[in-house]
C-alpha cells in the first residue's frame, strides 16, 4: 500500500473549495475595482473647464472627433488620467511587494529611500540646474536607480537578509532628505515653492511625450512583477521554509526588489513621490479581499483608484486646485483609519 | 546528605554575563557622559568667532557683560549647547521608548504623528495668528504634537486588543500623511507662510535663546525621568503580549505611560528645535549594539549617545560653512547616516 502525497478525500475537497473561494473573492474585488476605474476614467475625461459629453470623448478617442475636443481630450486630459492610473498601479504594486518582503507594515519604497533618491535628483535639477518637465523626470528616474543601487551595495553581505536592507535604506534616505532640505532653504522662495510642488506629487505636468516612455516601461515591468509575485507567498514564510519549498531565496528577493524599485522609480519620475499610495494600497487590498496573502493585482488597482479619485477631487471638488499628492493622503488616510477601527483581525502583515 | 548552600540566588541565574559586564556598561556610561561634557565645552568655544577655552570657563563663572566674548558665550552659545544636550537626550530616549512600545525597529518618535502635528500647528500659527518667532511657535508646536499623539493613540486603542504595535504604527502613519497633506496644501497656496516655514522645518539649534530653553526644559526633565523608569516595563512588553500579561503587566497602563513619555519628550524637542529626524530612529539601534536588548541599559545609553551626535553635528555645522552655518538637522543626517550604515554592515543587529 502506498501513501500518496496528493491530497485526496474530504480534506482535499475542503482545501480546494477554500482556495476557489479566495480566488473568486480576489477576482470579484479586482472586477469591482476595474469598474470603479472605468467610471473614474469617464468622469475625468468628461468633466472640466470645458465639459465634454461621453459620446464626444469616445469619438475623440477613436479618431472621429472635432479638432477642439480632440485637443482637450487627447492632449490635456488623456495623458493626465492615464498617467495617474499607471502611476497608481506602479506605486500600489511596489508598496505591496516591499511590505510583503519586509513583513513589516511600515515598509514602503519611501521608507527605504528610493523615492528620496528621485526627489533629491529632481530638486537638484529644479533648483540648481533650472530644468523642468521631461528632464526633471529623467533626473528623478536616474536618481531613484542610483539610490537603489547604493542601498543594495551597502547592505550586501553574502546576501541581503533581515533588517539590514531597510536600515541602510533609512540611512540613505536621511542623507538625501538633508540634501533636499539644504537646497530648499538656500533657494529663492519662488523656485523652492516650485520644487515643493514636485515633491508633493502632481499630475499637472503630464504630457503625451512623458506618457509614452512611462507606458512602455510599465508594460514590461508589471507583467514581470506579477509573475514574480508567485515567490512572495513563499518568501513570506521565512527564508528557511521558502528554501525548503524550492524558492531560490536570494535570487527571488533580488528580482522582487528590482521590480519594486523599478516600479517606484518609474512612477516617481512621472508624477513625483506620491508616497502614501504605495504605503496604503497593500493593506486596503488585503482587507478588501479578506485573505491573508498578498493580493498584488488588487493592490495595484487600489493604487490606481486612489490616485484617480484624488486627482479628480483635487481638480474639481475643492474651491482651490490642489495637486494629487495632497489628496491621496486626504483620501487614503481616513479610509485606512476606518479600516483599522472596524477590523478586528489585524495580522502581522498589517 | 546534601544541603543546598544559600549562595547568592542571582549567581545561579546569571543573565547579563555577571558583574563584570555591568561594570563595563557603567564605565561606558561614564565615558559617554565625559564625551558629552567635552563636546559642551567645544560647542561653546567653536564658531564663527573662535574663543579660547579659558574664556569659556571665565564666562561661566566670572561673567562680565562688557566682554564681547562672554556675551557671545552666554547669550548665543550657552542656550544652544544646553538645548543640544536636552533635545538630543529627549529624541534618543523617545526613539528607544517608541521602538520598545511598538516592538518595531523601524519606529521613530515621529510615528505617532508628533512631527507632523507640530508642523501643522506651526503653519496655522504663521498663517492665522501671525506668529513669527521661535518663542511664539513653541506652544503651538507642542499643542499640535500632543493633539496628534492623542488622536493616534485613541484610534489605535479602539477594538478588542487595544493599541497593539501594528495598529499604532498604521494609525500614526495614516495621521502623519493626513496632517502633512493639509500642511503642504497651506504651503502651496500661501507663499509667505512657506517662506517662513521652510526654515523652521529644518531643525536647528541656532536662534533659540534661554527663554525658549526655559519653556521646554521642565517638560524634558519630566519626560526623561518618566522614560528612564520605564526600562523594566519595556523589557516586559518586549516579551510579547501574552507573556507580558501572564507576568502580570497591565498592558494598557504600560503602553499609555510609554506613549505619554514619548509625546512629552518628542513634542517638547520638536517645539524647541524644529523637526530633527534620524536621531530617534538610529541612536537606539546603536545603543542596543552596545548594551543588548535590555532596556534598563539601552535607555540611558540612548540618552547619552544622542546628544553626542547632535552636539557634534552642531559644531561641525558651524565650522564647514563659515561665516554662515549649516543647520543641525542636515549635518546630523549627513554624518550620522554613514556611521550608522557602517555599524549596520559590521555587526549583527541585536533584535528587539
Amino acid at each position: 500500500m502506498t501513501a500518496t502525497l496528493a491530497p485526496t478525500g474530504l480534506g482535499a475537497a475542503t482545501v480546494r473549495g477554500n482556495r476557489l473561494q479566495l480566488r473568486r473573492r480576489v477576482t470579484l474585488v479586482s472586477g469591482a475595482l476595474v469598474i470603479g476605474l472605468v467610471v473614474m476614467f469617464g468622469l475625468s475625461m468628461a468633466i472640466g473647464d470645458f465639459p465634454i459629453s461621453l459620446g464626444e470623448v469616445l469619438a475623440s478617442l477613436t479618431g472621429r472627433g472635432e479638432a477642439a475636443t480632440d485637443f482637450i481630450v487627447l492632449e490635456l486630459r488623456l495623458p493626465r488620467v492615464l498617467t495617474g492610473m499607471v502611476v497608481g498601479i506602479c506605486f500600489g504594486l511596489s508598496g505591496a511587494i516591499f511590505q510583503s518582503m519586509m513583513r513589516n507594515p511600515l515598509a514602503s519604497p519611501d521608507i527605504i529611500g528610493i523615492t528620496h533618491g528621485a526627489s533629491a535628483s529632481a530638486v537638484i535639477a529644479i533648483l540648481m540646474l533650472g530644468l523642468s518637465g521631461f528632464m526633471v523626470s529623467l533626473f528623478a528616474f536616474v536618481g531613484a536607480l542610483l539610490a537603489a543601487i547604493l542601498m543594495y551595495a551597502l547592505s550586501w553581505r553574502q546576501g541581503v537578509a533581515g533588517y539590514r536592507l531597510v536600515l541602510v535604506g533609512i540611512g540613505v534616505a536621511a542623507v538625501l532628505t538633508s540634501v533636499i532640505n539644504y537646497l530648499m532653504t538656500r533657494a529663492d522662495v519662488l523656485d523652492a515653492q516650485g520644487a515643493l510642488l514636485w515633491l508633493t506629487g502632481s499630475l499637472n505636468g503630464a504630457t503625451t511625450a512623458k506618457m509614452v516612455p512611462l507606458l512602455a516601461l510599465v508594460a514590461v515591468l508589471v507583467p514581470l512583477t506579477l509573475l514574480a509575485g508567485v515567490w512572495l507567498s513563499g518568501l513570506q514564510l521565512g527564508d528557511d521554509a521558502a528554501m525548503s519549498l524550492g524558492v531560490r531565496v536570494e535570487r527571488s528577493r533580488l528580482l522582487l526588489i528590482l521590480f519594486g524599485v523599478g516600479l517606484a522609480s518609474v512612477a516617481t519620475a512621472a508624477a513625483g513621490p506620491i508616497g502614501f499610495v504605495a504605503f496604503v494600497s497593500g493593506p486596503i487590498a488585503r482587507r478588501l479581499t479578506q485573505g491573508t496573502g498578498i493580493a498584488l493585482v488588487p493592490a495595484g488597482l487600489v493604487g490606481a483608484l486612489v490616485v484617480c479619485v484624488a486627482d479628480f477631487a483635487g481638480q474639481h471638488l475643492l474651491p482651490v486646485s490642489l495637486p494629487v499628492g495632497v489628496l491621496t493622503a486626504a483620501v487614503g488616510a481616513p479610509y485606512l483609519l476606518y479600516l483599522l477601527i472596524v477590523s478586528n483581525r489585524i495580522g502581522s502583515g498589517g | 546528605m546534601t544541603t543546598l548552600t544559600a549562595a547568592r540566588p542571582e549567581a545561579a541565574i546569571d543573565r547579563t554575563g555577571g558583574a563584570g559586564r555591568r561594570r563595563a556598561l557603567i564605565a561606558g556610561l561614564v565615558a559617554a557622559l565625559g564625551v558629552v561634557a567635552i563636546l559642551c565645552l567645544l560647542s561653546m568655544a567653536v564658531g564663527a568667532r573662535p574663543i579660547p577655552i579659558a574664556s569659556v570657563w571665565e564666562a561661566l563663572f566670572h561673567y562680565d557683560p562688557a566682554n564681547t566674548d562672554h556675551l557671545v558665550i552666554v547669550e548665543l552659545r550657552l542656550p544652544r549647547t544646553i538645548l543640544g544636550v536636552l533635545v538630543g537626550a529627549a529624541l534618543g530616549l523617545a526613539g528607544a521608548v517608541m521602538q520598545g512600545v511598538t516592538r518595531n525597529p523601524l519606529a521613530d518618535p515621529g510615528i505617532l504623528g508628533v512631527n507632523s502635528g507640530a508642523a501643522l500647528f506651526v503653519v496655522f500659527a504663521i498663517t492665522f495668528v501671525g506668529a513669527d518667532s521661535i518663542l511664539s511657535y513653541v506652544w503651538f508646536a507642542f499643542a499640535g504634537a500632543a493633539l496628534a499623539a492623542v488622536v493616534v493613540y485613541s484610534i489605535a486603542s479602539l477594538g478588542r486588543d487595544g493599541a497593539t504595535p501594528v495598529k499604532l504604527a498604521l494609525a500614526g502613519a495614516a495621521l502623519t500623511a493626513l496632517f502633512s497633506a493639509v500642511t503642504t496644501a497651506f504651503l502651496l497656496l500661501n507663499q509667505a507662510t512657506f517662506d517662513q516655514f521652510r526654515f523652521w522645518q529644518v531643525g536647528a539649534l541656532a536662534g533659540r535663546d534661554l527663554a525658549v530653553v526655559g519653556q521646554i526644559a521642565p517638560f524634558l526633565v519630566i519626560g526623561t525621568v518618566l522614560s528612564l523608569c520605564l526600562g523594566r516595563v519595556l523589557n516586559t512588553l518586549s516579551l510579547g503580549e501574552d507573556v507580558a500579561r501572564g507576568l502580570g503587566a497591565n498592558l494598557k497602563i504600560s503602553r499609555g505611560l510609554a506613549t505619554v513619555a514619548v509625546v512629552i519628550l518628542c513634542g517638547a524637542a520638536t517645539a524647541a528645535a524644529g523637526p530633527i529626524g534620524f536621531i530617534g530612529l538610529t541612536i537606539p539601534h546603536i545603543a542596543r549594539l552596545i548594551t543588548g536588548p535590555d532596556y534598563r541599559w539601552s535607555l540611558p545609553y540612548s540618552m547619552l549617545l544622542a546628544p553626542i551626535l547632535l552636539l557634534s553635528a552642531d559644531i561641525i555645522g558651524r565650522v564647514i560653512a563659515r561665516p554662515g552655518e549649516v543647520q543641525v538637522a542636515i549635518v546630523t543626517a549627513a554624518i550620522g547616516a554613514p556611521v550608522f550604515i557602517a555599524l549596520v554592515r559590521r555587526r549583527k543587529l541585536a533584535e528587539l
